[in-house]
């Protein structure tokens, strides 16, 4: 578990005196991967005008610190926005996020996704103790022995691999990463800051 | 201003442990990838060489290598390394301080750090991509990547 206290969103190219200067304005990375209803998590109004895609890691604190703030945009945005979760485990860094990344995978096979999502960023805490999760499988009334045989056998691994390199051909360079209709979203991973990059960017 | 592509990499030899050093030349014949970035220890999830350690068995396809640089210490790099599972080299660029960063146009005179700069370099030393990223902006591995393609791209005979 990390215990950094830096903020996530600095990478904003900032004005500075110093050299070396970069010569170019800065570009923001647009996504190669589109939208996919067949195979993409999507929650919101498929036909939506707005999209928001995150690239995200159940075990980063950041994400986790950005679940409330994507709930918010949420709300505000209503049916105008679809939002989608592709998984981006750092694996080396965070032991526990490829068997989350699993299991939110395996309950998705049984058509709770984005329950067993919610449940993870809200237990992030929790992590290392997989019974917690397998619990809440159960009282989502999974099939917990296909749910627990899936996970171990690595059911989804090569579909979170293949999300994770998708990503990363799309200038993910962290997590979580934002994309805004297919453009990524550089300011701070707020509320705020999502919605107003939604709203400019339509 | 950084190294553009065209120019021949100039050759280095810089310690990757306390008695290793590793030098540009022993990878003659292969893709180099080098990486200078300001220092170790940057925010976990946003970690620029921890993704790197994660797209290294894509780097690898192209049988290319990566070498990370920077001014930190080698103990500092050793245990950065150990503590984010680094799978390729971590350069110190200690003493003299930032030399091999200045060669390559690489380096903050004012606060004393590398930039964070990417070079990629062919199997004859000759830089075929580079890229300075805007400050606090960690550029991903997608750069690396299209320029890996670029080289493999078919030659003409």
């Amino acid at each position: 578990m990390s215990t950094t206290t830096a903020t996530r969103h600095s990478r904003r190219p900032k004005k500075t005196l110093l050299e070396p200067t970069s010569k170019e304005t800065y570009d923001s990375p647009k996504l190669v991967v589109p939208v996919d209803p067949n195979r993409d998590h999507v929650q919101g109004d498929p036909k939506a005008v707005l999209t928001l895609v995150e690239y995200g890691d159940y075990q980063c604190p950041f994400c986790g610190a950005a679940y409330p703030e994507v709930k918010k945009v949420q709300k505000e945005l209503g049916s105008k926005l679809r939002f989608v979760f592709r998984n981006f485990p750092l694996t080396n860094i965070h032991e526990f996020a490829m068997t989350a990344a699993e299991t939110a995978e395996a309950a998705s096979a049984q058509g709770k996704f984005w329950e067993m999502h919610d449940f993870l960023y809200e237990h992030q805490a929790t992590l290392a103790d997989h019974s917690v999760a397998l619990g809440y499988a159960k009282k989502l009334g999974l099939d917990t022995q296909r749910f627990e045989r899936e996970i171990a056998q690595h059911v989804q691994e090569k579909r979170i691999k293949d999300d994770f390199m998708g990503g990363v051909r799309s200038g993910v360079n962290g997590t979580p990463t934002f994309y805004v209709n297919g453009v990524r979203h550089d300011g701070p991973a707020e509320a705020e800051a999502l919605v107003e990059s939604l709203r400019t960017k339509s | 201003m950084i190294l553009n592509p065209g120019r021949k990499a100039p050759n280095f030899s810089l310690n990757s442990t306390p008695d290793q050093k590793v030098s540009l030349k022993d990878f003659r014949g292969q893709p180099v990838i080098l990486a200078f970035y300001p220092a170790d220890w940057s925010p976990v999830c946003t970690d620029q060489l921890s993704l790197y350690a994660m797209v290294m068995p894509e780097f690898k396809k192209f049988n290319a290598e990566l070498l990370a640089i920077s001014v930190d210490n080698i103990w500092s790099h050793l245990a950065f390394a150990k503590d984010r599972k680094l799978n390729f080299p971590v350069l110190a660029d200690f003493e003299p301080k930032g030399d091999i960063s200045r060669k390559y146009g690489a380096f903050k005179e004012k606060i004393g750090e590398s930039a964070r700069a990417l070079f990629v370099i062919d199997e004859q030393g000759i830089v075929r991509w580079s890229h300075l990223s805007p400050d606090g902006v960690n550029p991903g591995a997608e750069g690396i990547l299209s320029a890996l393609e670029q080289l493999n791209a078919p030659k003409a005979q």
